[in-house]
């Protein structure tokens, strides 16, 4: 069978330029190092690790926002990866992406309906001024929010968070994209409006037949939605599987630890108490020999310090790094 | 007595369009070494409520209702008698820990500094005592001469909690301290909040969105909707018989990773506009099980079984 999206050997090293050094002494950090991985057709990919991690960086290679160092990546068998950018222009009718919050960076004095419908006007797919309110008007209530002239001249601060959310969403399907890179969503909102926009995102997915690879620090929300979920550890993708294996049998000592790090549904004093463990998510300018969460695994046996762990198959269809899952 | 009492406390935002009453009516009561919880969505007044007890709102005021700290009358006495009150007896954890914390100074200068300025401490003891806040915190006490942007987003959460315990307080806010933190960093800094309120048996208030989180750290907890506070009770009671409706969504919106059910239920509509709140109880427009009256009477806070109150038409009815 023919992969829908899938990703080689991708790296990603940022060049960090220091003050007062010579030539070539240049010192780069590993945001993506060395993954890869296939989105099938109609699933959830799902990205679960903590900031730093290198999920965005993914997730910004896919959408060519970042130019990877190394690496191929094949939508529907096509190498994508030196796509210039009138190809990739093209290409992104067909992939799309949400923000964390769509409206952070933009101009908040425009209204609803000129950020909608942006990417028909920069897609030279303007038809004229009915037309594209009639668009707009379909993607509002696609995404369930009101359709009215009111609703169209509003600013992004004027809208709730969730609002906003639903706005970003409706812009990223304007075109009709059928792949769709979603970068923590739901990760600003509160409770509440988070469960509605969950419920929304797996609603598109079932009208209009997408694809999605989703970015999330939370367990619960990759669970949630995500098929098959992928944990990232400093540059590396330490436990792929799907999702409800992943939640009931971690294998990856990290994976362990994130998802016990869940506070539980019923009040208890003994939670939290294991994960003493010190430090965060290192930046690796220079990876240390061996494992990259040796520095912080409860595990820890020799072989750690010193040999990577590469992904094996730890049970079927279940993928880990670790050497403790070693035959 | 209650070592805080808080009445019917009205704090209102001014804005061009009017009044915003973002706390209306507010009344609870802490005692000494109790951790309670204020949990809501964004909007629901529970900061507004924080900031009120630290006299600290901006673009709006505090219209009525009472603070009591023991004899003290927050709210009556000068501002210059209760900067001595703020810090000393009532300290805040804020959840911008980056934000509250000046970058051209090393964090153990900004810890000195805070205790010098309310306690007649020389240089040389203020240090000391900077160290023994840092080692309290769980960090090296070398970590005193870092700066800022030195340190990771959970050290530096723990130097604001270090300061916010310089002076001894009676009572700490603690309004979002992990939110803004990574997963395991959350729990790390949760435990530790967890542990010095036992240990020093303090008072703490434990602001969040996060019901869960409120859950594990809390004695009870206070639900707001929309200014009011709709349930309040021991935690375990709201957990595990919540009268309210809004609690009710509240809980099943949370994900629970262990259950079958992976998707959870969301709340329909959205907060409303606190310039013109809704007639009645403020819920009545996204509440599922309403009865006629909801719309017309506000309701109010009725206790359904010992110290659980809850404000809601059905429940009072019934009983």
């Amino acid at each position: 069978m023919e992969s829908y999206f899938k990703v080689e050997n991708l790296v990603k090293l940022f060049v960090l330029k220091k003050r007062g050094q010579f030539f070539g002494q240049h010192i780069h950090v590993h945001a993506v190092d060395d993954i890869s991985f296939e989105v099938q057709k109609g699933k959830t990919y799902g990205v679960v690790g903590e900031s730093g991690c290198g999920k965005t960086t993914l997730a910004r290679l896919l959408m060519h926002l970042e130019k990877p160092t190394s690496g191929r990546m094949l939508f529907k068998g096509e190498d994508i990866t030196k796509y210039n950018r009138k190809q990739m222009k093209a290409l992104r009718r067909k992939m799309q992406m949400i923000f964390q919050d769509p409206f952070g960076a933009l101009n908040p004095v425009r209204t609803i309906l000129n950020i909608v419908a942006e990417p028909i006007r920069v897609h030279n797919m303007y038809r004229g001024k009915r037309e594209e309110r009639d668009k707009v008007r379909e993607l509002l209530e696609t995404v369930g929010l009101q359709t009215s002239d009111e609703m169209l001249q509003k600013r992004p601060n004027e809208l709730s968070g969730g609002e906003r959310q639903r706005v970003g969403i409706a812009r990223a399907l304007i075109l009709g994209p059928e792949f769709i890179v979603a970068d923590e969503p739901v990760s600003m909102l509160d409770a509440s409006i988070r469960a509605d926009i969950i419920s929304l995102i797996m609603k598109l997915k079932a009208e209009k037949d997408l694809t999605y690879f989703f970015i999330t620090h939370e367990f619960g929300v990759a669970r949630a939605i995500c098929d098959r979920i992928a944990v990232m550890y400093a540059g590396k993708m330490v436990e792929v599987a799907n999702a409800d294996d992943i939640v009931h049998k971690p294998l990856h000592p990290y994976t362990e630890l994130l998802i016990e790090a869940i506070p539980p549904l019923i009040p208890d004093e003994n939670w939290g108490k294991n994960i003493d463990i010190e430090g965060e998510v290192p930046y690796f300018t220079e990876p240390p020999p061996g494992c990259r969460f040796h520095l912080r695994c409860p595990y820890i046996m020799d072989i750690c310090k010193e040999e990577e762990p590469g992904l094996i198959e730890g049970a079927p269809g279940h993928y880990v790094a670790c050497h403790k899952h070693r035959g | 007595m209650p070592l805080l009492e808080v009445e019917d406390l009205r704090t209102h935002y001014f804005t061009e369009a009017g009044p915003v009453k973002a706390a209306d009516g507010v009344s609870f009561t802490l005692e000494k070494g109790e951790s309670i919880g204020i949990a809501g969505e964004s909007g629901c007044g529970k900061t507004t409520v924080a900031m009120s007890l630290m006299r600290l709102i901006k673009g709006g005021a505090v219209v009525g209702g009472k603070i009591m700290l023991g004899d003290l009358s927050l709210l009556d006495m000068p501002m210059k008698e209760f900067l001595k009150v703020r810090w000393e007896r009532i300290s805040l954890i804020s959840q911008a820990a980056m934000g509250a914390l000046n970058p051209v100074y090393t964090v153990g200068a900004q810890i000195v500094e805070a205790i010098q300025i309310h306690r007649k401490v020389s240089k040389s003891d203020a240090w000391e005592q900077t160290r023994g806040l840092l080692a309290q915190v769980k960090m090296d006490p070398q970590r005193a001469k870092s700066f800022p942007h030195e340190l990771s987003g959970g050290m530096r959460q723990r130097v604001m909690i270090a300061m916010a315990l310089a002076c001894d307080p009676d009572i700490v806010i603690a309004d979002e301290p992990t939110t803004a933190l990574d997963v395991v960093t959350q729990v790390q800094v949760l435990r530790l909040l967890i542990d010095l309120q036992k240990r020093l048996n303090l008072s703490l208030i434990y602001i969040s969105h996060e019901l869960s989180v409120l859950g594990q750290a809390c004695d009870r907890i206070i639900i707001m909707y929309a200014g009011k506070i709709v349930e309040m009770g021991a935690t375990t009671e709201i957990f595990t018989s919540p009268q309210h409706p809004y609690t009710q969504k509240l809980l099943s919106a949370l994900m629970d990773i262990h259950s079958d059910i992976s998707i959870p239920e969301s709340i329909p509509g959205k907060p409303p506009d606190l310039l013109n709140p809704p007639e009645g109880c403020r819920f009545s427009p996204r509440c599922t099980v309403g009865q006629e009256n909801c719309g017309e009477d506000a309701p109010v806070l009725v206790e359904v079984a010992p110290n659980h109150y809850v404000a809601c038409h059905r429940i009072n009815e019934s009983k």
